[in-house]
């Protein structure tokens, strides 16, 4: 567009060792100045565009935490990069994913986020989303309650609450929903931006775009938002629930955000092109894979192991038709409308598909899903031939107009 | 709108999710409902609520912007209206208060409801539902089981019907004895028979047992039960009370049967608490659904808390245990609780629901209900407060009940022929008393009112309306359709669920916005008109090619026009995209209308409208339409609205 530019900035993984080669960022802005800009955010992750909503030309983007310090430390070329991004008279919206307190001790260590008065055009929203050891005790708590066979109906409920994965599951979900609010536009980030920042601007795109709600739209999702933005798959997904050594960096960020798209899914059955069992396919391949996709922290650990060259993607498996009818949801009609979750907790329930597999029964399910196939292909057998016969009566009725005019 | 005694304008109806929605309108009090009007919108979109859905009216003290009244109903539909002037307000207090709690059951909205059907139609809808026939079709009288006239002016018991089976061993002198030793003379009768091994199900209140009394008739009448069923050499008691409950009960002179006294029985406690422990926790449950935004720990721990879906799971396992004994064991059971016309109806007709696949059906689930609520005595106008009485006779029995329907359904999405809404409405319909079924205490009492002669049938109702109730995963001849359910038991605590379509039946923002039932049945309707299309266009074919045999230019001529007609009207009717037209509630199949920025895929409460017009008529249906995205944040982002507010609001959350 007229706003943005492709900038290979990034070619050798010089400036940002966990961005992809090329990024998005704003036209206005030189690759001197973006060097600059790196060098004042974590980890190098200076803003980039994540998305650009077509009809009202809103963006999103995405980063790390400012390097302000204690001391409010600028730099105007974030600053001008940033308000670059607005068009005249807009505002726009920061959404730290941290809480203010988290946000504000994060400036002790030198991280810390944008003061308001150097970034006039934009309001800062804080939203508190929990990260690593706080995720993962989580997970472990709600998978232990799932296989606990012994409890009765009261002590399920408040292991389940005790766990609390539902409630990050709400936050993450709200902070997706503010960040899609359509008309404004946002950068998002956290201190990183590899983890919590990545739920949001993904779950923000499959609320707003239709596209990410496809088969090959959600796996270019996944590819750009969560592989070549660096989400460091080989520390989060090592070890899963079962683990008893505490990782450190192992956290189920990645799981959390699928969770959310099933949520959205549940609630909006027919507007996915794919179904649940592909969510649990990307949740497994996470984990433990024979292919090399998930593999390594960002792009650059994956060319330099020379992945592309030793595996096989998994994308190349999954996209063989076969195996893609059966990620198929067969109730799927394009919706191109923008799709609101609800994030109250009576709309949000456990994801029973993953942490429930083993321990429920699904042949009543399976059964239930396997007639809803049915009654679809047969529909669409019958339409087939209706229309088959409707071709074949038409061209009998045109001979037989065109003999009687002869 | 007629005859309205109190109309008050600028009435302010609040949603009680968003405060910053709320719709400006004329409220109306009528002799049967409460309506809404709101102002100016060109729809002037309607809120009705029928008085005797009314269960609690409560008046908030005045503020600077109004009188607030805030209105509790038995559909657990909430409304919150702000009345300008603080008189206007008390008198619809004042009013509504007398309304919603009649004393005779000739105010009832059943007595004056009409829905324009002859007397003949009248007579047809009471005879839909007729409990000999299904007596029959379990395959009764037999050589067991056989009619007992004893009852036949209520004069043993007066809230058993005047039809009762009971074991054809069972003398007039049995059943007469054994009545005198049992709680309101509600002796054992047959509820459920099962044809191929002859277990059944029997019911009865608890015994007069005190700390050691007997009753040779008893004891006589329980055998004679046992004797029914050749094939065992016991039956089962189950008190469905918890244990303490049935001891403090023989200090009452009343209890349970003594394993010593009454050979080859095994007897069994199965602890479902009172009526008044499950109004408690309805209560907290309700408001746990009413907190304005909880967080997840609320939520959770407030439904924990309840202990609703713990007593869900109690009745549940009663009802298995009851299903896996006659099925498996083919052991009969004898249920009781204190009255037997509570918790024995729950297990009675969830048991008949497990063990027989006609009971998953529509009319066969008519069928139960009027079985083992209707006609033994289930005391529908004290436990639904149907005329103004004791509040602790209220208790939601029979949406426990029905609750329990729904958990199965979601196990079994294919066994039932009914899909949610059904059991909606007939919650709903069992407090609206626009129906005369659900009338009185007994049969008795209907019968004195002439409720057949002076009301209309629901059964008969819901029939007419069949199609809206279908489930598009049933098929009769599917496996989850055939014999007895075996629904997984003790650890699977995570298999009931919260169910936000009834208890939030009326925010609508927090259901799917897509209905999958909805959606299925548009294709299955679907292909039937292409099944029809396919024959005509099938046998066009066939004469085509056979006139193309003969070459007779005038018949050509003839038929030619014949087909020409023919083509557009099949076509009109026929073409897959013309026929997506129709699907009005369906948006998503003519996604094309991208301009709402609102994805409002509203299909739920669009079918509910269309499918229950009279329903639509009395509660408000839309009311939720607008509100839809209440509690997601999806009510934010309209562009021109004060990005502000917006903003303010997800502050706060």
């Amino acid at each position: 567009t007229d706003e943005w530019r492709l900038s290979c900035i990034n070619k050798e993984f010089s400036v940002c060792p966990s961005y992809p080669p090329v990024v998005i960022v704003p036209k206005s802005i030189d690759d001197e100045a973006l060097r600059k800009v790196a060098m004042f955010r974590h980890g190098s992750r200076f803003p980039v565009l994540s998305y650009y909503h077509k009809k009202n030309g809103m963006v999103m983007m995405r980063s790390s935490q400012p390097l302000t310090g204690t001391n409010g430390r600028r730099c105007k070329e974030d600053e001008k990069l940033i308000n670059a991004t607005l068009r005249p008279g807009k505002r726009g919206y920061i959404i730290d994913t941290r809480s203010l307190n988290v946000a504000q001790q994060a400036r002790a260590k030198g991280g810390g986020f944008e003061q308001e008065v150097h970034y006039p055009q934009w309001r800062r929203i804080h939203k508190c989303i929990e990260r690593f050891n706080i995720l993962q005790e989580s997970l472990i708590k709600l998978v232990e309650a799932c296989n606990d066979q012994s409890h009765n109906m009261d002590r399920w409920l408040s292991k389940l609450e005790a766990s609390n994965w539902l409630t990050h599951i709400k936050e993450i979900l709200t902070a997706a929903c503010l960040a899609a609010q359509e008309g404004a536009s946002v950068l998002v980030h956290g201190t990183e931006g590899t983890d919590s920042t990545l739920q949001v601007t993904s779950l923000a795109q499959i609320i707003l775009d239709p596209r990410c709600r496809t088969l090959r739209g959600f796996e270019s999702l996944v590819v750009r938002e969560w592989l070549q933005a660096g989400h460091p798959f080989q520390q989060r997904c090592a070890q899963s629930a079962y683990s008893n050594s505490k990782q450190k960096w192992e956290a189920p960020v990645f799981l959390l955000f699928l969770d959310c798209v099933w949520q959205i899914l549940r609630q909006f059955p027919c507007s996915f092109e794919f179904n649940e069992q592909f969510l649990i396919m990307l949740f497994e391949h996470a984990y433990a894979s024979q292919f090399g996709t998930f593999l390594g922290n960002n792009e650059n650990e994956r060319s330099k192991l020379k992945l592309p060259q030793k595996t096989m993607s998994l994308w190349s498996w999954v996209n063989r038709s076969e195996e893609l009818s059966k990620f198929q949801n067969p109730l799927y009609e394009a919706n191109s409308l923008v799709i609101w979750p609800s994030v109250a907790p009576q709309s949000l329930q456990l994801w029973e598909g993953i942490f429930l597999r083993w321990n429920r029964p699904s042949k009543f399910l399976d059964e239930a899903h396997e007639e809803m196939i049915n009654i679809i292909r047969y529909n669409k057998e019958l339409q087939a031939k209706v229309n088959a016969l409707r071709r074949q009566l038409a061209e009998m009725e045109t001979d037989d107009r065109m003999q009687e005019n002869l | 709108l007629c005859h309205f005694f109190v109309q008050v304008e600028n009435v302010r109806l609040l949603d009680r999710l968003s405060s910053r929605k709320s719709a400006l309108g004329t409220l109306y009090l009528t002799a049967t409902h409460v309506i809404f009007v709101e102002n100016g919108s060109e729809t002037r979109k309607e809120t009705w609520v029928l008085h005797s859905q009314i269960s609690s009216i409560e008046k908030q003290a005045t503020t600077a912007t109004g009188c607030p009244l805030l209105i509790r109903c038995k559909n657990f539909q909430v409304i919150q209206l702000v009345i300008p002037q603080e008189r206007d307000c008390h008198d619809i207090y004042i009013s509504l208060i007398r309304l919603a709690r009649p004393v005779k059951y000739e105010e009832l909205y059943c007595f004056s409801f009409n829905p324009k059907l002859d007397k003949e139609e009248r007579e047809q809808g009471w005879k839909l539902v007729d409990l000999n026939e299904e007596y029959n079709r379990m395959g009764i009288p037999n050589n067991y089981w056989q009619i007992s006239d004893v009852n036949r002016d209520y004069g043993v018991c007066d809230s058993y019907p005047t039809e009762v089976y009971v074991p054809k061993s069972a003398t007039a002198h049995i059943i007469v004895g054994s009545s005198k030793f049992r709680s309101r003379r509600r002796f054992p009768a047959l509820s459920y028979y099962c044809k191929d091994n002859n277990a059944s199900i029997c019911r009865s209140s608890q015994p007069l047992s005190g700390f050691s009394a007997r009753c040779l008739e008893d004891e006589q009448m329980l055998q004679a039960i046992r004797k029914a069923n050749p094939g065992s050499d016991f039956i089962y008691v189950v008190d469905t009370r918890p244990k303490l409950n049935a001891m403090a009960n023989r200090a009452a002179g009343k209890g349970y049967e003594n394993e010593d006294n009454y050979s080859n029985i095994k007897f069994q406690f199965i602890g479902i608490e009172n009526i008044h422990v499950m109004r408690n926790s309805l209560q907290k449950m309700l408001e746990v659904c009413e907190l304005k935004s909880p967080s997840m720990s609320d939520f959770l721990w407030g439904l924990e808390n309840s202990g609703w879906l713990k007593h869900i799971k109690a009745i549940m396992d009663a009802g298995i245990f009851i299903a896996k004994a006659v099925a498996e064991e083919g052991v009969s059971v004898l249920v009781h609780c204190s009255d037997g016309w509570d918790r024995t109806a729950q297990v009675c007709s969830v048991a008949s629901l497990l063990l027989d696949p006609y009971y998953r059906t529509m009319k066969g689930f008519m069928v139960l209900i009027e079985k083992d609520w209707v006609s033994f005595g289930h005391k529908f106008n004290h436990r639904y407060g149907n005329l103004d009485g004791d509040p602790k006779e209220i208790s939601p029995v029979i949406d426990q009940f029905i609750e329990c329907v729904w958990q199965l359904m979601e196990q079994f999405p294919c066994a039932f022929e009914f899909n949610e809404r059904f059991l909606i409405h007939i919650q709903h319909h069992i407090y609206s008393c626009q129906f005369g079924n659900f009338l009185c205490n007994s049969q008795k009492e209907r019968r004195e009112l002439k409720i057949q002669e002076r009301t209309y049938s629901f059964w008969a109702h819901l029939w007419k309306n069949r199609a809206d109730y279908l489930n598009p995963l049933y098929r009769s001849d599917h496996s989850q359709t055939q014999g007895t359910l075996h629904p997984e038991m003790a650890p699977c605590n995570f298999l009931y669920k919260f169910w936000s379509g009834m208890y939030n039946r009326f925010e609508k923002g927090l259901h799917p916005r897509q209905s999958v039932t909805d959606y299925l049945m548009a294709v299955k309707e679907e292909t039937q008109q292409l099944e029809e299309e396919l024959e005509v266009l099938k046998e066009r074919l066939a004469n085509l090619q056979k006139s193309q045999l003969y070459d007779n230019k005038t018949e050509q001529r003839d038929r030619g026009k014949q087909l020409g007609t023919s083509t557009s009207n099949n076509s009109l009717a026929n073409t897959p995209q013309e026929y997506s037209n129709d699907l009005k509630s369906f948006p998503s199949r003519s996604p094309s209308q991208g301009d709402e920025e609102d994805s409002a895929l509203i299909l739920t409460q669009d079918n509910l409208k269309s499918s229950d017009p009279d329903l639509s008529a009395n509660s408000d249906q839309e009311s939720g339409v607008e509100d839809l995205s209440c509690r997601s944040p999806s009510c934010l982002p309209s562009e021109d609205s004060g990005k502000d507010s917006d903003e303010a609001v997800f502050l706060a959350v």
